[in-house]
């Protein structure tokens, strides 16, 4: 067996990145409604923060701490996004028609709710999945 | 959506829940107990439907699903597809019902079965529900689709795969036919609604693509309902469960075919090439399954035969009868909307008596261990019950009162004689083979019938031949589904006009349109007095073919005399031996293994397209008039990025290559920024992140830069190759940007806020405007990862890639 590296310094700051990227890709996410962000993006930032980690840690460690089925993942994020399209058609309206509004929510105050978000959180599974599931295997390849 | 898409629909969404629901409860249930009341709900709501129907109401509904590209799930509710609807429900509760005591709940794998059963369902009945052309495709190919999952259910077993490939290439191949056919009807008429076509018939039918639109819809539907010469998947797709060959290969799916020319003989009946072709198809598919059907050993394959020569003589009568749309009033009328009258009423019948035997079959082969009419024998004494709904059926099939077939069956004759009496659509010498080819298929009919019932009931039982010991009646359960269809068939011999009247007449009403229902050829009469000739008929039929049935085994030896090589089946799988080696050998060819010959392609083809068209359409100008100011930092960017992708392709270090690529995406970032994208920008930064580190871990798959041994040849052609990709996109950007054909939709997409409640456009957008294509995006995107994931995970050991 081989000696374990000594990359204190590596693990150390990964774990501090990580915490970094998660915040911002999920801050992303919910400023792609109005600001620069969305779906594509934070799902990407998210898959960008999971590489790292398994770039510094070895797979087996992060599969066990994070233990995500990231194939399953990619197919839920596109039934979510086909579910919400579904979703306007049970109400008359067109497949993928999407609807918000405006609701007075508690500690939130006035705020926009809309399916075009829950359509964004398919796109970010779908985005996050398929990225992790490509470069795992890509990785976990023998030579 | 309104409470009929729900029914119609039901199937489908209840699919998705059973899954769960066999996990949880099988143990302790059937799982098919949950099913039946899908079929069982949607029945009794149909039924509700009947009294409005039969007055010549028709319902429509539409629900909008894809508006901007004209399709719509439009529920048109007809006589004619109410009565399908009816078939489908009424024959899938029993089917269902049937299934929970032959389908062993310990052993089988029911959340497929089911699954899949309700999918065909669901489609099917949307099918014959649907005023949509495109709508109706796609349900069909999905009916197509389930019937292949449902023939190879028992995969593990070679000629279940074998038997679904077949049924899949042939049934797809017709349905994509089909579909050229209907879209050229589209074109022609301008709209994707069967009423609407009905409505411009006369477009049609002055068009030059009636003949090919027609010929490309018939395909469709010969092939569904595997007429001569497509019928070869059908006995293969016996190896299904017996349930499954009741319903969809008998009873329903089958019939699609059937459904389909009714629905378009308004469109194309009345023309003399839709006559020769449905009623000749017809006739020689009567002829060929029923001889073919004497031969068989194995009592499903011989039920199979049995379905394709009944579904000829539908098919036939179903074209004799189009003649009634050659003349649009009076006595002529009548004469061939009988015709079609009785093809409604047979097609009625068969799935009642059809059904009923497919479930008989079923029981011996439950309870005996085997079909095979060599070994069976005696089980008259031991299943009293099953034989006598075997007497009914087959009798009924035979076309012997007091049975519903006899009724249909004299009425085909009538067709029949009225067809060999047709003079409007030339060659009319020959139509006279109409009921001749008709008389002696039925003859056959009968001995088939015969073998079916005699055979496994009569002569003696041989327990030693038989794989299962203890040899006893079916359960209750399995005995109730058929017996009510064999109920049915004495039923509707003795009411035959209260069927008549509230089913058969209002769809008779769909396929011509301009009849009069209340006249009295369309009252059903068991007896038509001595003089008739269709009494003489029949009993020419039963006195031949007792005659031939009992002299079997004398000449049963003409059919020695027909070499198998020349048979349909082989022509298939030569066929598709064939195919499969000229493909390969073909693919062979380009598919080198080798990326750099994959990218030579593409590149090839792009820049031959768009350089071809620009210079064929003298496209080739520039204006540079709305072109903004060129800033020092674009071109100090722009000169680094030459730098570094200079750099990646000179270097002989790989590390170098990847960080040098990556810096020409980190420039492209900046670039984004100084034109003020900030959504491009992040999705690109992120995007050459990810990238640099799938490159590093391809490290090792990269070609070796050190040692560069290629020849001066393959050098140029890159170089010549990528100048050209080079000039193709920078002259194309050029001439984009200096054009504007049409008004700017940017207007449109600054009113995201109202229009979608985002202030971010981009976003708006991608995930709203522009909704569908981020959907079909994110699906490609899936299927990319799971394409990877299978390469390389499920590569099979020891075959490994060659390595470019």
């Amino acid at each position: 067996m081989k000696p374990e590296p000594n990359d204190v310094i590596l693990h150390t700051v990964t774990k501090l990145a990580a915490v970094i990227i998660f915040t911002f890709s999920i801050d992303l996410f919910w400023a792609g409604h109005h600001f620069p962000g969305g779906g594509f993006i934070g799902g990407l930032t998210t898959a960008a923060g999971i590489v790292l980690l398994y770039l510094s840690f070895d797979i087996e460690r992060i599969q066990t701490n994070l233990p995500v089925d990231y194939k399953k993942m990619a197919a839920l994020g596109v039934l979510i996004s086909v579910a919400t399209g579904m979703g306007g058609m049970i109400y008359g309206d067109n497949f993928l028609e999407q609807a918000f509004g405006y609701f007075d929510l508690p500690v939130f105050g006035e705020t926009e709710l809309a399916t075009a978000v829950l359509f964004d959180v398919g796109v970010a599974f779908a985005v996050i999945g398929t990225a992790i599931t490509i470069i795992t295997s890509i990785s976990e390849d023998e030579l | 959506m309104s409470f009929m898409h729900f029914i119609i629909l039901l199937p489908f969404i209840a699919a998705i829940f059973i899954p769960f629901v066999y996990k949880k409860w099988n143990i302790h249930l059937h799982t098919g107990w949950f099913v039946i009341i899908v079929p069982l709900f949607i029945f009794i709501n149909l039924l509700f439907q009947i009294p409005a129907i039969s007055n010549g109401d028709t319902i429509f509904l539409s629900m909008k699903w894809i508006p901007s590209l004209g399709i719509n799930f439009d529920i048109y509710l007809d006589g004619l597809a109410l009565m399908f609807a009816l078939i489908i429900s009424g024959i899938g509760t029993l089917v269902v019902l049937y299934s929970i005591f032959y389908m062993a709940k310990e052993r089988e794998a029911l959340h497929n079965f089911y699954v899949y059963l309700l999918m065909f369902m669901g489609a099917m009945l949307g099918l014959v529900s649907s005023d949509n052309v495109l709508v109706l495709y796609t349900l069909w190919e999905l009916t197509s689709v389930s019937s292949f999952l449902l023939i190879a259910y028992w995969y593990e077993r070679k000629k279940s795969r074998s038997g679904a490939l077949k049924s899949m290439i042939i049934t797809v191949f017709g349905g994509l036919a089909m579909l050229a056919g209907l879209i050229m009807l589209a074109m022609i008429t301008d709209t994707y609604s069967i009423r609407e076509m009905i409505a411009s018939v006369n477009l049609i039918i002055e068009s030059p693509l009636f003949i090919p639109a027609m010929v490309l819809v018939l395909l469709g539907a010969f092939t569904k309902s595997a007429q001569f010469p497509f019928s070869i998947w059908l006995p293969d797709a016996m190896e299904a469960p017996t349930p499954v060959s009741a319903y969809l290969h008998s009873a329903t799916m089958v019939k699609a075919g059937l459904y389909l020319l009714a629905r378009m003989t308004p469109i194309f009946g009345g023309s003399a090439a839709w006559f020769w072709l449905v009623g000749g198809v017809g006739i020689i598919t009567i002829f060929y399954g029923s001889i073919r059907a004497v031969r068989q050993t194995d009592l499903k394959a011989l039920l199979a035969y049995s379905t394709i020569s009944q579904l000829g003589l539908i098919m036939s009568l179903l074209g004799v009868g189009s003649a009634a749309l050659y003349f649009n009033i009076g006595n002529a009328q009548e004469v061939y909307a009988v015709a079609i009258f009785a093809a409604l009423f047979h097609l009625f019948n068969h799935s009642t008596f059809k059904g009923a035997l497919f479930m008989v079959v079923g029981i011996i082969d439950h309870e005996t261990g085997t079909r095979d009419i060599r070994r069976l024998g005696g089980l008259l004494t031991i299943m009293p019950v099953t034989f006598t709904i075997a007497l009914i059926g087959s009798l009924s099939m035979a076309g012997l009162p007091p049975f519903n077939g006899f009724l249909s069956k004299e009425m085909f004759f009538t067709g029949m004689l009225h067809a060999s009496e047709v003079n409007i659509f030339g060659l009319d010498g020959w139509t006279i083979l109409f009921p001749i080819i008709a008389w002696i298929a039925s003859v056959f009919t009968f001995i088939y019938c015969m073998i079916l019932l005699l055979k496994p009931f009569l002569g003696k039982l041989q327990p030693e031949k038989l794989p299962k010991d203890n040899v006893h009646e079916a359960p209750f359960g399995m005995l109730v589904p058929p017996v009510i269809l064999g109920s049915l068939v004495v039923l509707v011999f003795f009411f035959p006009n209260l069927l008549a009247e509230y089913i058969l007449k209002p769809a008779l009403v769909s396929v011509i349109p301009t009849v009069s229902t209340g006249n009295e050829v369309f009252e059903i009469h068991a007896w038509h007095g001595f003089d008739s000739i269709e009494l003489w008929m029949t009993i020419g039929v039963i006195f031949f073919g007792l005659l031939l049935f009992f002299s079997i085994k004398k000449w049963n030896i003409a059919f020695r005399f027909f070499p198998d090589k020349l048979s349909l089946n082989n022509l298939y799988n030569a066929t598709i031996e064939n195919m499969e080696k000229q493909s390969a050998s073909f693919t062979d060819r380009y598919m080198t293994g080798n990326i750099r010959h994959y990218l030579l392609y593409i590149f090839i083809f792009i820049t031959v397209i768009m350089i071809g068209s620009l210079i064929s359409f003298d496209a080739i100008s520039f204006n540079f008039s709305s072109t903004g100011e060129i800033s020092i930092y674009d071109i100090g960017i722009l000169v680094v990025m030459v730098a570094a992708a200079m750099t990646t392709l000179l270097t002989k270090n790989r590390i170098t290559a990847i960080v040098s690529l990556g810096a020409v995406g980190y420039l492209m970032v900046m670039l984004f920024v100084i034109f003020r994208a900030p959504d491009l920008a992040l999705t690109q930064m992120v995007v050459e992140t990810v990238t640099t580190v799938l490159f590093l871990l391809c490290f090792y798959h990269l070609p070796k830069l050190g040692k560069r041994l290629e020849k001066m040849k393959f050098k140029v052609t890159n170089l010549i190759i990528s100048i050209g990709v080079g000039l193709t996109v920078t002259i194309m950007t050029l001439i984009a940007s200096g054009h504007r054909l049409h008004v700017p939709i940017t207007n449109f997409f600054e009113n995201a806020y109202e229009l979608a409640g985002a202030k971010n456009i981009v976003n708006a957008i991608l995930v709203d405007f522009r909704g569908f294509d981020t959907m079909l995006e994110i699906s490609v995107l899936l299927i990319a990862g799971v394409g990877v994931f299978t390469l390389i995970k499920l590569r099979p050991k020891g075959s490994e890639n060659d390595e470019a």
